[in-house]
C-alpha cells in the first residue's frame, strides 16, 4: 500500500523532476517507508512506499528487467504467487519477490488484458518507453483511488487530489455539479469528483495515454442477472460454496511480510473475516475496534463477545463527540470531498490505534452488506415492493416499523404518516431508482442551502438524468433487488464506504485495509444468487448466516442489524459550539466561499443552537455544509505547502488493550 | 389570535424548519407530504411546535394527514383545538 503520482508531457518535452517530487511529498502518509522518483524523458513517475511485501526488494518506481517498462503501483495483487509461477513457466524472468514485478511481467505477457489476471486491489501506472505509452488501471471494485487531470500538454495522475494540487498550474475549484451529486447520492458519479477539472478513473476501468490523447475503457463490470439454475440447488450447498470462496479470499489476503490484524466491529461481517483469518493463521489474531461513549452507537458488548469467542488479542479506541469535532478538519483533508455523515471520523481514530500497535495491514468486513443483501435499503425496497402489489393493504406498510428499530423517530411515527413517507404505487416499481428514491429525495433537500449563484449555475442540471445515462443496458432486466445492489456497489461503495470511510481513513495513518468479501470471485458468485437467498423474508444476509453458523457466536448471528453510525450535529453545535465550526458557518465565511446561502444556513444552525429537535435531514445538512466549507478552506484557499501531511501528534492516545 | 396570524406563524415554522427558510412555491392548501416538504421526523417536530406555541395537547389519534397535511389544514386544526370558531 502506497501513494503514487506522476506526469506525462504529451508534447514530448522533458518532465520536471521537482514537480514529481513535490506531488509525492503530499502523499507520504500513504507511504512513509520509502520514496522514489523516476524520470524518463517526458514521463515522471513517483512513489511513496508502505513496505508490506518483499520489504527489501520491492522499491518503486520499478523497471522491468529489460528496462522498457517502469511502474508505480499502489495496492496488492493477492494471487501474485500463482501468477509468478505461471509467468516463469512462460519464460519471464524476475529479479525480486514482489507483486509489483509480477504486474510488469503480466503486462509484458498479456498487455492491457493483464488486469483480468489479477485478484487484488490496485491503482497503477506503467510507462512503456518503447511505445511511448502510459497505461493506468484501477481495481474492479474501486478499493484503491486514482485521480487524473489534464492541463494543456501535461497529463497528471495521483492517488489523491492533493498531489495534483501540488502542481501550481492546476486550477482549484469546487465542481458544482459534483456538489449537486453529493447532495443527492452522497457521492459523485465517476469520473466526476468534487473538484472541477479533476477526474477519477472509475472502478474496473483502465486508461491509455498515448500521442497526446487518452482513452478510458471499462474492463470489468458486474451483472445482476440471476442464475435460474441456482434456484434448484440446495441452500446448504450454496452456503458451502460461499464459505469456500470466502476462505480462499481470506487466505490470499493474509499474504504479507508483516503481521496482519483485523477490525472487529461486533457485527457479522468483521466477525466472519476475523474468524476465517484465525483459522488460517493458527496463532492469536490481533483485533481492533471503536467504542462510543454514546450508547446509541456503541457495540462494545458484541465486540467483547466476538473477541472472547475467537480468542483474539483485542484493543479498542473510544470515540466521543469532542473527538469527532477535534479531528474533523483533518478527516476532511483526507476525504477530499464533502461528506454528509461524520462516520469516517471514528475510522480515522481506529486506523491510528492499529498503527500505534505496530500493525500496517488489517482485514475488514466491508462489502458484505452490498453483495449479500445486508443493507436496510434493500429491506426497505422489499417491503415497499411487497406493499406496492396491494397498495390498499392496511397491514403491509406496518412492516416498515421493522425497518429501523434503532431509529426512535421512525418508531414513534404515527402509522398514517409512516404510510405516506414510504408511499408506493405499482407504477413506482417500474422506476429504475425505486429502491433509492426515498433516500435521494431526502438528501436532495440539502440543495435548498445552496446560494442563489450556485443554484443559478446548476439550473437545468439533473443529476438523476446523468445517473440514468450511465446505467448499463441490462439494468432494466434486473429485479428491483439487483438494481438496488448495483446502485450501492457501483456508487456508494467505491465513492464513500471504500473511500471516505475506507482507504482515506486507513491511509491517513499508513494502514492498508483488505476486504475478503470484495474478492471478485466472491462478488461474482453473490451477484448470481437469487435475491431470496440473500434476504429470506426479511432476514438480511441469510445465506452468509447459514454459511458461517457455528463459526461465530450465535448471539452475533441473531442480533438485529445495527448499521455503523456516529454522532453528527451535536458534535459541533451541541452544549458547546466548536470554534472552527462557528467560523466556517459564519455569514462572512459562507459569503466569501459563495456556495451556500448564509440566511438558509443560519436558520439551520439556529435549529441546533436553540436546542430544538433536529432530524436526519438537519444533521446531514450541517455536516454537508461544514465539510464543504472545510474542503474549500483547506483545498481551494490553501497553498501547495499546506497540503503536505501534518503531524498526527494532535491525537491523544485513548487506546486500551484487553 | 387571528386566523391569519396563526396561518402565518405556521407557514414560517414550516418554511424555516423543513425548507431552511427558502421560499418555495407553497400554497396554503398544498399537501406537505405530496410536495416532500415534511420528512419522517418532521411531523413530530410539527406536533411539538404546535403544542408549545399554542399550549394545546395533541393526542396520538389526532396525528393524521387529514389534520396536518397543509398549512391550511394545520391552521384549521389549531383553531379547532383553541376552541375558536372556524
Amino acid at each position: 500500500m502506497c501513494g503514487i503520482a506522476g506526469l506525462l508531457k504529451m508534447d514530448g518535452s522533458p518532465a520536471n523532476r521537482d514537480l514529481a517530487q513535490r506531488m509525492i511529498s503530499t502523499l507520504r502518509h500513504r507511504g512513509p517507508d520509502d520514496c522514489g522518483v523516476h524520470i524518463d524523458g517526458p514521463v515522471g513517475l513517483s512513489h511513496a512506499r508502505l513496505s508490506i511485501i518483499d520489504l527489501a526488494g520491492g522499491a518503486q518506481p520499478m523497471s522491468s528487467v529489460d528496462g522498457r517498462l517502469c511502474i508505480t503501483f499502489n495496492g496488492e495483487i493477492f494471487n501474485f504467487i500463482e501468477l509468478r509461477e505461471e509467468l516463469l513457466a512462460r519464460g519471464h524472468r524476475f529479479s525480486t519477490k514482489s507483486d509489483t514485478e509480477v504486474i510488469l511481467n503480466a503486462y509484458r505477457e498479456f498487455g492491457e488484458d493483464c488486469v483480468h489476471h489479477f485478484n487484488g486491489q490496485w491503482a497503477f501506472a506503467i510507462w512503456d518507453a518503447h511505445d511511448r505509452r502510459l497505461f493506468l488501471a484501477r481495481d474492479r471494485m474501486g478499493i484503491r483511488p486514482l485521480y487524473y487531470t489534464r492541463r494543456g500538454e501535461s497529463f497528471f495522475f495521483a492517488s489523491e487530489v492533493k498531489a495534483l494540487f501540488a502542481c501550481p498550474e492546476i486550477p482549484r475549484e469546487i465542481d458544482l455539479q459534483g456538489l449537486d451529486q453529493i447532495f443527492t447520492f452522497w457521492v459523485t458519479l465517476p469520473p466526476k469528483t468534487a473538484f472541477r477539472g479533476v477526474s477519477q478513473l472509475p472502478p474496473g476501468c483502465c486508461m491509455t495515454v498515448v500521442k497526446g490523447d487518452f482513452r478510458v475503457r471499462q474492463y470489468w463490470s458486474l451483472s445482476y442477472d440471476e442464475d435460474d439454475r441456482l434456484r434448484s440447488v440446495p441452500e446448504d450447498r450454496l452456503a458451502g460454496e460461499l464459505l469456500s470462496l470466502l476462505e480462499d479470499a481470506t487466505r490470499i489476503r493474509l499474504r504479507a511480510d508483516v503481521p496482519v490484524g483485523a477490525y472487529l466491529s461486533g457485527g457479522i461481517d468483521s466477525t466472519v473475516t476475523a474468524a476465517l483469518a484465525k483459522n488460517i493463521v493458527h496463532e492469536r489474531l490481533r483485533t481492533f475496534s471503536i467504542t462510543f461513549e454514546d450508547t446509541e452507537f456503541d457495540e462494545q458488548p458484541y465486540q467483547r463477545e466476538a473477541s472472547a469467542f475467537l480468542g483474539t488479542q483485542h484493543s479498542n479506541v473510544s470515540c466521543s463527540c469532542s473527538d469527532i469535532a477535534r479531528i474533523f478538519p483533518e478527516v476532511i483533508r483526507h476525504t477530499e470531498q464533502p461528506i454528509i455523515r461524520t462516520a469516517p471520523a471514528p475510522m480515522y481514530l481506529l486506523s491510528k490505534l492499529v498503527r500505534d500497535n505496530g500493525y500496517k495491514v488489517v482485514l475488514t468486513g466491508e462489502g458484505a452488506d452490498e453483495i449479500l443483501g445486508g443493507y436496510d435499503i434493500f429491506k426497505e425496497a422489499k417491503i415497499r415492493a411487497f406493499w406496492a402489489r396491494h397498495p390498499d393493504s392496511q397491514w403491509r406498510p406496518l412492516l416498515l416499523r421493522r425497518l429501523y428499530p434503532y431509529m426512535e423517530n421512525i418508531q414513534r411515527q404515527p402509522a398514517a404518516y409512516l404510510r405516506h413517507f414510504f408511499r408506493v404505487t405499482p407504477e413506482d416499481l417500474t422506476n429504475p431508482f425505486f429502491s433509492h428514491l426515498p433516500r435521494w429525495d431526502l438528501t436532495a433537500k440539502l440543495k435548498l442551502l445552496l446560494s442563489e449563484d450556485a443554484r443559478k449555475t446548476l439550473r437545468g442540471y439533473d443529476s438523476l438524468a446523468e445517473l440514468q445515462a450511465q446505467l448499463p443496458p441490462s439494468f432494466a432486466q434486473w429485479t428491483y433487488f439487483g438494481r438496488a445492489e448495483h446502485l450501492e456497489e457501483k456508487y456508494l461503495m467505491p465513492g464513500y464506504i471504500l473511500s471516505s470511510q475506507g482507504d482515506r481513513m486507513a491511509m491517513a495513518h499508513s494502514v492498508e485495509g483488505r476486504y475478503p468479501f470484495l474478492d471478485y470471485r466472491v462478488v461474482q458468485f453473490a451477484a448470481k444468487l437469487p435475491a431470496h437467498l440473500k434476504m429470506k423474508a426479511l432476514d438480511q444476509k441469510h445465506l452468509l448466516k447459514v454459511a458461517v453458523r457455528g463459526k461465530i457466536p450465535d448471539s452475533i448471528l441473531r442480533r438485529p442489524k445495527q448499521p455503523y453510525r456516529a454522532p453528527d450535529g451535536k458534535c459541533f453545535l451541541g452544549a458547546a459550539v466548536v470554534d472552527y465550526a462557528e467560523e466556517m458557518l459564519s455569514r462572512e465565511s459562507l459569503r466569501n466561499n459563495g456556495l451556500f446561502d448564509p440566511r438558509a444556513v443560519g436558520i439551520m444552525v439556529d435549529k441546533f443552537t436553540s436546542n430544538r429537535a433536529t432530524g436526519v435531514k438537519d444533521n446531514m445538512a450541517l455536516i454537508g455544509v461544514l465539510s464543504t466549507q472545510l474542503l474549500v478552506h483547506q483545498f481551494i484557499h490553501s497553498s501547495a505547502e499546506d497540503l503536505t501531511p501534518c503531524s498526527d501528534s494532535i491525537l491523544s492516545n485513548k487506546s486500551a488493550v484487553s | 389570535m387571528q386566523r391569519l396570524d396563526i396561518e402565518q406563524q405556521i407557514r414560517s415554522f414550516v418554511t424555516d424548519s423543513f425548507l431552511f427558510g427558502q421560499p418555495i412555491d407553497l400554497q396554503s392548501t398544498d399537501s406537505l407530504l405530496a410536495k416532500g416538504v415534511i420528512d419522517s421526523t418532521g411531523v413530530l417536530e410539527l406536533v411539538s411546535f404546535l403544542e408549545s406555541t399554542y399550549a394545546i395537547k395533541i393526542k396520538d389519534e389526532d396525528i393524521i394527514p387529514e389534520n396536518l397535511d397543509s398549512i391550511h389544514d394545520i391552521s384549521e386544526f389549531v383553531f379547532r383545538k383553541l376552541g375558536c370558531l372556524v
